[in-house]
């Protein structure tokens, strides 16, 4: 048998680029191998060992030897870490049963090792539209579990961080699971929701929400509100080592898991419902929260967009 | 869905000493490859699972090119096809056989 640790993954040909490589663009692989230090992922379950999903077959797909995520540790500033990395290209990332147990042994993994020599924290790189709609009933257990096994490596003391900025976004569970975690870093292109526009537009009709409107999708749900009404704490330029970077700043300044915490971020909620629960779109919530051009705030580079400072409340530390 | 094997002989031993790789991703126009030494040094083989059906005498043509032009001994290639078109393939093939060159 072959030692996991040796299976070369390499979409770039230059490993040493990786770290430039824009994170949008790689594939759950390289953001993984960029986003550690060199050499040190060892990964569980390898693509060799061929777990794939039981299920695609009756539907005529074809499956993914690691049913779309990899799943591991390594090392992160020279600390032990967890990490799972969703493929968003394979079937929009959607967790199915075998990649659902993937991610759940690994929080699992977490919590039981907890400790002097667990890891240090849980890196969930997400990029998913929720749960695959041919193994449903499979996906959707797996993501309520993984919910609860979030709030159980947190309460270990091992932080969770989510890590969004791929295509398919964090939405369905995906975006459940996102809300849970200690620490959340978004970069340009994430979304992070629950509903997807598409379905939205579905059920409701397109004056609703046209989810063609591009646009008006990333103003309700993308990196940028979320950012500035403190729904992610970190918003990030996009290459992997920018996601490095602040994984590495964010590890420390994880909040505790405990009652205070959660009432703390439940009045911030409540009060942040009734001072924008009226708006109909981002720059009118820009707009209240007296951000100077809201109108822009959408365009703008990143480097004017980082200069913000943010609404008072959403820099909170009460996730 | 349609899934069947190409069998080959490579002049010679794949070079390197990698037991295995994985390259690309099973998505719309794209395919991942498995690469795995598991085989005798002069014979290789790929297994095709691919999404869609009637393009087996193209694959067989991609397939028997790559053997000729890269001689992967002992190699046996694995791959979850999207709908790649023979190009992709072609490249994906060769970008898992050039991961195998590793020491």
């Amino acid at each position: 048998m072959t030692n996991p640790a040796q299976t070369q993954a390499a979409n770039l040909s230059n490993q040493s680029q990786l770290p430039d490589a824009d994170w949008y663009e790689a594939y759950a692989r390289d953001r993984v191998a960029g986003l550690l230090d060199p050499d040190t992922f060892v990964e569980f379950i390898g693509p060799e060992q061929r777990v794939m999903s039981p299920h695609l077959a009756q539907f005529d797909l074809t499956g993914a030897f690691d049913d779309g995520v990899v799943v591991g540790r390594g090392r992160l500033d020279g600390q032990k870490v967890f990490i799972a990395a969703q493929q968003g290209w394979f079937l929009g990332g959607a967790f199915g049963e075998v990649h659902g147990a993937k991610v759940l042994g690994l929080l699992r993994a977490a919590r039981d090792s907890a400790g002097k020599d667990g890891p240090r924290a849980v890196l969930l790189l997400l990029d998913t539209g929720g749960v695959r709609l041919q193994e449903a009933n499979a996906g959707e257990l797996a993501i309520s579990e993984i919910i609860g096994a979030i709030l159980e490596v947190r309460n270990a003391g091992v932080p969770v961080l989510a890590l969004v900025g791929g295509r398919a976004g964090a939405f369905g569970g995906g975006g459940i699971i996102t809300a849970c975690c200690s620490r959340i870093i978004v970069s340009k292109h994430a979304r992070v929701s629950v509903t997807g526009p598409e379905v939205i537009e579905t059920n409701k009709g397109v004056e609703e929400f046209d989810s063609k409107d591009r646009a008006l999708v990333w103003r309700v749900c993308g990196a940028r509100t979320r950012y500035l009404t403190g729904g992610a704490d970190r918003y990030v330029k996009g290459t992997i080592k920018d996601f490095r970077e602040a994984a590495i700043a964010l590890i420390p300044h994880a909040p505790p898991f405990e009652l205070a915490t959660l009432k703390a971020e439940q009045k911030r909620l409540a009060d942040r419902l009734q001072q924008f629960g009226d708006c109909r779109d981002a720059t009118e919530i820009w707009r209240k929260a007296g951000l100077s051009e809201p109108e822009r705030i959408a365009d703008i580079a990143d480097d004017a967009f980082l200069a913000i400072a943010r609404p008072k409340g959403a820099d909170h530390d009460a996730r | 869905m349609e899934q069947f094997q190409v069998r080959g002989a490579a002049k010679e031993r794949a070079r390197g000493s990698r037991l295995e790789a994985i390259t690309g991703v099973n998505a719309s126009g794209n395919l991942e490859v498995l690469v795995e030494r598991v085989l005798p040094d002069r014979e290789c083989l790929v297994e095709v699972a691919t999404a869609v059906t009637g393009f087996r005498e193209i694959w067989e043509a991609v397939i028997q090119e790559f053997f000729e032009r890269s001689s992967p001994g002992g190699l046996r290639f694995s791959i979850n096809d999207g709908g790649a078109r023979p190009d992709t393939v072609t490249l994906r093939l060769m970008q898992s056989a050039r991961l195998m060159e590793a020491e």
